[in-house]
């Protein structure tokens, strides 16, 4: 289980790491386990904890034309663009 | 006369505009103070000379009558937020030497009214933890200790940075965030006043993203007048922040009072757990009989599922954690870590591997697992369903009374590295300040006395969405009747 969620969250786990983290992970997951206990049958899920409406705005530019400074933290540019290791073989 | 650095941020601001001090001079005594607290590391990156052009730029406002609110103020600012062309590492080695082109809302507000930042304070790396201790740049130290001890204790998570130098004499009051107590605990283990608002009141933007769905500003400072008058600086509407909210903001400070007849407290019977602390429980009633001197009437009430609102924190906040900071890939900011021959996917995952510390690959781990494929529903959609439940406990409780009084952590601050083995333990430290932040409510902490070992202890009170001003009177209330004047011994010069 861990090695698959890793692969998900794309994180490398160094030798050795993975045993610590199946116990750990597993402790936290069992006591989250709890919350099965809690009847939730016709409540509805919250994802916004103050529901807002949104006013729309004109479509405009409101930025932009800010390339270098876009630019200025990348670990790697070409030519005014982000440089990636080779995707395509 | 007083040193500088013990005046309040409102006897600052009042000798300030009496011409007993300049802004030079307020601000120099503080950088002195930053540098004699260095043995703390609560500062991630100072920055004195700017703190000395925003003083003379305050000095010249005040000769000219154009002096912002908080004109020549030393404040520290928890480096989650963004400050433009000063490094903001969010306490992550993966963020390291991250210069942000922009700066945040709430400091630009700072900015605007004239305060000057004394540097970037450290937290728990990506604002996770409770102790200050998962910092890439080594944990942060409290200037407070026990009675006849010299062992080391965190300043409380992951406003650690903040509360440290807040508490130490360094800054008048600091920025910090709260996504499930993260200022309100350390305020607590600190002896200082720490207030989140209701979710959405100070804009997100610029603020690095931890659980976007609780995550909110707020500010520590050493007593509810100066926590007023910062936090009615960075409160307001930002249209760059979609869930913020467009609502006038009352003049917190102008409006504070101790008096609190026709107010109704709660006190929920969930909050008192087994094995509680018998100085806590003391403290907590005698918290109840402050609040009714100042004239309010005690009622109890109940949160029955207040006991499942930390399991719940703890699928939500891992889950919006995993999303966000999928964006940390080693592509366009931060560090990269390119292994030889390797494909963009290995360079991804040995980015990550080397750019995140511990904890937050352990969140990140959660967070993926309850929102993987074949357990999303039984996990991720269950918590937000008793997510909807805790909240609508609060609504509830909140027909019986206005405020909600309880305690803000169940110990004192506890030795560094006394639970970093344990991270379930860890977590349960959040238990009385979680629930709150579910409900997206104001809540702040304020010191109400000290433990048997002369540790600070803090009282917590909840308000109603966007009742900040009832918080901050109740607060000033027992600010007066507890006269917590305790402040650490100074060891570290």
């Amino acid at each position: 289980m861990v090695a698959r969620v890793a692969n998900l969250a794309k994180l490398e786990l160094k030798p050795g790491e993975a045993g610590h983290l199946v116990g750990e992970l597993n402790a936290i997951l069992g006591w989250i386990d709890q919350l099965q206990q809690v009847d939730t049958d016709g409540v509805e899920p919250m994802a916004m904890v103050i529901p807002t409406t949104r006013q729309w705005r004109e479509d405009i530019v409101t930025d932009g034309n800010r390339q270098a400074e876009v630019l200025a933290n990348a670990p790697a540019q070409n030519h005014g663009f982000f440089a990636v290791p080779k995707v395509v073989e | 006369m007083t040193a500088l650095t013990e005046l309040s941020l409102a006897a600052m601001r009042a000798g300030l505009d009496r011409g007993d001090f300049t802004a030079r001079e307020l601000v120099s005594a503080h950088i002195a103070a930053m540098e004699a607290a260095r043995p703390l590391n609560a500062f991630i990156t100072e920055t004195p000379g700017d703190a000395l052009a925003a003083a003379d730029a305050a000095d010249l406002a005040r000769t000219a009558g154009t002096a912002g609110t908080l004109a020549g103020i030393p404040l520290g600012i928890k480096d989650l937020f963004a400050t433009k062309g000063v490094r903001t590492t969010a306490a992550s080695a993966i963020l390291k030497d991250f210069v942000p082109p922009y700066e945040s809302t709430v400091t630009a507000k700072l900015k605007a009214a004239g305060a000057a930042f004394l540097g970037k304070l450290s937290l728990d790396e990506f604002a996770m933890g409770g102790s200050n201790e998962t910092s890439a740049f080594g944990p942060v130290v409290s200037p407070w200790r026990a009675n006849g001890s010299d062992a080391k204790l965190v300043p409380g998570g992951s406003s650690g940075g903040s509360s440290a130098a807040v508490a130490a004499r360094v800054v008048a009051a600091a920025t910090a965030t709260d996504t499930g107590g993260s200022i309100r605990q350390p305020a607590a283990f600190t002896g200082l006043v720490g207030v989140k608002p209701t979710y959405g009141r100070c804009s997100r933007w610029g603020t690095i993203a931890f659980a976007s769905s609780l995550d909110q500003a707020g500010v520590l400072a050493r007593d509810v007048t100066d926590a007023a008058m910062v936090l009615e600086t960075i409160s307001g509407f930002d249209p760059a922040d979609s869930t913020s909210l467009d609502v006038p903001v009352p003049p917190y400070a102008a409006q504070l009072s101790p008096d609190l007849r026709g107010m109704r407290v709660g006190i929920p019977r969930e909050y008192r757990v087994d094995g509680m602390d018998s100085a806590l429980i003391s403290l907590w009633d005698e918290g109840a009989r402050w609040l009714h001197d100042a004239g309010a009437e005690i009622v109890d009430i109940s949160l029955p599922h207040t006991r499942h609102a930390l399991a719940t924190y703890y699928v939500v906040g891992p889950a919006e954690a995993s999303s966000n900071l999928a964006r940390y890939d080693g592509v366009r900011y931060g560090t990269r870590v390119t292994p030889p021959d390797g494909s963009l996917n290995d360079m991804y995952a040995a980015t990550r591997a080397a750019g995140f510390g511990a904890e937050v690959k352990r969140r990140i781990m959660i967070g993926t697992y309850v929102l993987s494929a074949g357990y999303y529903d039984a996990y991720y959609l269950k918590a937000q369903r008793v997510r909807t439940l805790v909240a609508r406990d609060f609504q509830e409780g909140f027909g019986q009374c206005d405020l909600i009084l309880t305690p803000t952590t169940p110990t004192a601050a506890f030795p560094l590295g006394s639970r970093v083995e344990d991270p379930l333990a860890m977590y349960l430290n959040d238990i009385f300040t979680v629930p709150a932040s579910l409900a997206g409510l104001p809540a702040a902490s304020v010191p109400a006395g000290l433990d048997p070992s002369g540790l600070p202890l803090g009282l917590q009170l909840i308000g109603r969405q966007l009742d900040e001003q009832a918080v901050l009177n109740g607060c000033l209330a027992i600010e007066r009747a507890s006269n917590f004047t305790a402040k650490p011994v100074c060891w570290w010069k």
